[in-house]
């Protein structure tokens, strides 16, 4: 090429100069966990399945959803949400409503008529499940998804477990229940009903089974000594709860107390009060901030006109009334008696306690270790029996829907590996996705939808469902408000802000990659990253 | 509601909870994206520049004409005064520009901008014409030459990249510097350090008191705005102006990440109003979304530095905040909620 005067090189592109040498940190995409998702007891995948739901995309949001839970209609209704707990989005304005989302997409399913994909094929190994619980509804599930022969023994009429005879049907309703259950079973698993296992070792050996998950619950309700006069009306809770899925509901008369401090306390107070009771007071030996149940069950006890009693214990029971004495807390925080009575008129005491574990059916089997009437149980859900495992109410840990949903989980997964003679190691986690990991500005005002409750004047006097479900716009809405933590979700900040044009975009559902060649490393990427997907590492220079 | 009601408020809700402040948006139409998000987007400022780490004027530049390129369907000559952006982009036989480009010299880009743009009438062509420079040679230098594209309303779009100094020759004051801010030739010593208060010119306002079309303000740390108004001003004929605050790491002080974050506060605590007018009066002002005082500003640059020593403020930071706050009573920073 012919070159003007003084000029001696020909004209180019910046591109020939490739400022990625200057770097001294490199950009990198990263995966951080959401904390709702390391909150989660069952393990779910939330920001995973609301990204889903985000674009529209119920059911694959639904299936994503159930890869670790097979029950959202329930789960969006009797789980105490320790996801919300833990949501960033708290810090900007109030919680995604996580429990709400799940619900709506656990009703839909059930509405569209949505069914598990069967397993590819089939391992030929059979396993054992006592008890149809969440715990063994949820490792039933995912034995028979890694395509084991999967029988589960349950004791009672119905399955459900504490969900059928201990959560009342106005948190409940028996036919989500049913459905969620229903599509377990369609997978193959076969459930029989009034077949108590009483000798496991047998049954195993009758069976032919190569495995065994043992999931029976707590039922046994914990008593309490009371001094009581004759025609006195005491009642356990379990049994209260439990009779109220027969033909005939119990008689607690016109004003019920129930003694006791947790959520099943509350249960047995509200289903009095539907029963027709004029009072259900309960009394507890502690205050309100001790209490064990959780707060908006008592909130919504409260508004349904159940009274309380607290920092009192029960005396004496006698026919048409009782004696408490009033307690004070001591500097430990223990209540300590004060000397002072009171007496209150009571037609009926139910006892909420607390409940113990049948374990007999493990009697005779070697190797199994008790601490405090609980089984045992390793990191990989095995007692210390060669086979068998066991969780939920049984096992040591928070008793909850939820856990059991985990335990069932964490037990399949060990089970299966287990019977391929291998040992199943989790795969290790990411770090966790703070709040100071996010931009929040970048995420707009969006209040919490409220799920509407059922007017008080109603729910005192039926058993419907209190808490209604989400519509189409405003789960929607819902889903949206999710920030995504630790988790690119194509906002395209990284790709509009870096002034060194080093970023490429792949295209939808494909994210971004850095273009080492020119990327300075100057970290904007990283600083307007919103959700915290991007990370500065040290370059080796 | 039927099916497009439902999908209008469903683009809508996605829009005003995650979408709105960022740069895309997975879930709304390519129409609503910015065009920063395209991947069609020209880059006309492309790779392999010679920018500080974290420029925010190569940004500012990629922004701007990116837009007027789409607005203008590809159909567009910038003309470049002397400064940082051509001494980066241009370094002899390389280029970084994606559309013909030229510069002359430091005072003359909106002279040779009309000449240009009188050429292509001449030739009877479409073809736009930009002109940009930093805040040196357009506030100073340039200022002649641009009072006169104004004042004869000739058909170009002014574009002034403002990083508040002389940073290509090493920061050096210009008339667009701060108040207290430290440069080469205003350093933190004496009494008074740092830069005088009471001179200076804001050349937006000057530029509304020539009546000419279109004025705007714009700052990296809202995209959207800036492309919005770059678009409007490709649609208009006649002299128009933008100024964009670009933050510059290394003459204030910065680390290179910081460069959006303290263009947004800039915004954020209304020491940089960002506001629209045309044919000479005030149109509209982008209102404060989350008001911060200024010394969160000033605080996170050395330039600064010598207003929080000893751990005490220093008597200017309160002069400062009363800029700010006549800011915000001036142009109406505040919106319904923040008055």
């Amino acid at each position: 090429m012919d070159h003007d005067f003084a000029i001696t090189l020909d004209v180019g592109t910046s591109l020939a100069n490739h400022t990625g040498a200057w770097r001294t940190f490199r950009p990198e995409y990263v995966h951080r966990l959401p904390p709702c998702n390391a909150a989660c007891p069952a393990g779910e995948d939330i920001q995973g399945w609301l990204s889903f739901a985000e674009a529209g995309d119920y059911e694959a949001a639904w299936r994503a959803l159930t890869k670790n839970n097979p029950l959202p209609a329930v789960m969006g209704r009797v789980c105490y949400h320790p996801c919300e707990t833990a949501c960033n989005r708290a810090q900007i304005d109030a919680a995604v409503g996580v429990n709400a989302v799940e619900r709506f997409l656990g009703d839909m399913a059930i509405a569209k008529g949505w069914a598990f994909e069967p397993p590819a094929q089939k391992s030929g190994k059979k396993v054992l499940v006592v008890g149809a619980g969440p715990a063994g509804l949820s490792a039933a599930y995912h034995l028979a998804v890694l395509g084991h022969d999967v029988n589960i023994r349950e004791a009672g009429p119905a399955p459900g477990g504490m969900m059928r005879f201990g959560i009342p049907k106005y948190r409940l309703p028996r036919d989500v229940l049913d459905a969620e259950v229903a599509r377990i079973a369609a997978l193959g698993v076969r459930i029989d009903y009034n077949s108590k296992v009483s000798d496991l070792q047998a049954t195993i050996k009758e069976g032919g089974f190569d495995a065994a998950f043992l999931a029976v619950g707590a039922h046994i309700a914990k008593r309490a000594y009371i001094p009581a006069g004759e025609a006195t009306k005491i009642l356990d809770a379990v049994q209260v709860l439990a009779s109220m899925e027969g033909a005939e509901q119990p008689l607690l008369g016109r004003r019920v107390v129930v003694y006791g401090g947790g959520n099943t306390a509350l249960d047995v107070a509200r289903t009095a009060k539907r029963l027709g009771a004029e009072e259900a007071i309960i009394v507890y030996r502690r205050t309100r901030e001790k209490m064990p149940a959780h707060d908006f069950e008592l909130e919504e006890a409260l508004e349904e006109g159940v009274m309380m009693k607290w920092l009192s214990t029960i005396k004496h029971v006698d026919a048409g009334a009782i004696t408490v004495e009033k307690m004070k807390l001591d500097e430990t925080g223990f209540p300590q008696p004060t000397g002072e009575f009171e007496t209150l008129e009571a037609d009926s005491v139910v006892l909420a306690l607390g409940q113990d574990v049948d374990l007999s059916l493990l009697d005779g089997v070697p190797g199994l270790e008790f601490a405090d009437g609980l089984v045992k149980v390793g990191p990989d859900m095995m007692t210390g029996a060669t086979g068998i495992f066991a969780g939920g109410d049984m096992a040591p840990s928070e008793r909850t829907v939820t856990v059991a949903v985990g335990h069932g989980k964490k037990a399949a997964r060990h089970i299966d590996a287990f019977l391929r003679g291998a040992a199943y190691a989790p795969p290790p986690k990411h770090e966790l996705a703070g709040f100071e990991h996010l931009n929040a500005w970048y995420y707009g005002e969006a209040p919490q939808t409220l799920r509407p409750t059922l007017e008080i004047a109603r729910r005192s006097s039926t058993f419907e469902e209190v808490v209604q479900g989400l519509d189409e716009s405003n789960a929607l809405y819902e889903a949206r408000r999710c920030l995504s933590c630790g988790n690119c979700f194509e906002c395209d900040n990284c790709y509009g802000v870096c002034p060194d044009n080093a970023v490429i975009k792949l295209g939808a559902g494909q994210g971004f990659r850095f273009n080492y060649d020119f990327c300075k490393g100057c970290g904007v990427c990283e600083a307007e990253c919103p959700c915290g997907a991007i990370a500065m590492a040290p370059e080796e220079i | 509601m039927d099916d497009s009601t439902l999908a209008q408020q469903q683009q809508k809700l996605k829009y005003y909870q995650k979408g709105t402040f960022t740069v895309g948006n997975r879930l709304v139409s390519d129409a609503e994206r910015s065009v920063q998000a395209s991947a069609e987007r020209s880059n006309a400022l492309t790779s392999g520049h010679r920018a500080c780490q974290g420029c925010g004027e190569a940004l500012g530049a990629r922004y701007a004409i990116d837009a007027a390129m789409r607005a203008t369907g590809n159909d567009l000559i910038a003309v470049n005064a002397t400064g940082c952006l051509e001494v980066f982009t241009t370094p002899y036989p390389e280029t970084s520009w994606q559309l013909p480009w030229l510069h002359s010299l430091f005072g003359n880009a909106a002279a040779v901008a009309t000449g240009v743009a009188a050429a292509q009438r001449v030739k009877g062509k479409a073809t736009r014409v930009i002109a940009q420079g930093g805040d040196g040679g357009t506030t100073d230098i340039g200022f002649q030459c641009l009072s006169g594209m104004f004042e004869r309303n000739d058909d170009v779009l002014y574009i002034c990249y403002d990083n508040e100094g002389y940073m290509n020759t090493g920061v050096q004051r210009s008339s667009a510097t701060p108040p207290a801010a430290r440069t080469a030739t205003t350093p933190a010593l004496g009494p008074e350090p740092g830069n005088v208060f009471g001179t200076g010119k804001f050349v937006p306002k000057i530029a509304v008191a020539h009546g000419i079309p279109y004025v705007a303000t714009a700052t990296v740390a809202d995209l959207r705005d800036l492309e919005a108004k770059v678009i409007k001003a490709m649609g208009i004929r006649g002299a128009r102006y933008i100024q964009i605050n670009v933050p510059c790491p290394l003459g204030w002080g910065a680390p290179s990440y910081d460069t959006i974050k303290l263009a947004r506060l800039a915004v954020e605590c209304g020491l940089y109003p960002i506001f629209e007018a045309e044919h000479g009066r005030i149109t509209q002002s982008r209102k404060i979304r989350r008001r911060i005082p200024v010394r969160d500003y000033l605080i996170l640059q050395k330039r600064y530095a010598h207003l929080f020593r000893n751990g005490v403020d220093d008597p200017r930071v309160a002069r400062l905040q009363a800029i700010c706050d006549a800011h915000i009573e001036d142009y109406g920073l505040l919106g319904d909620d923040e008055a």
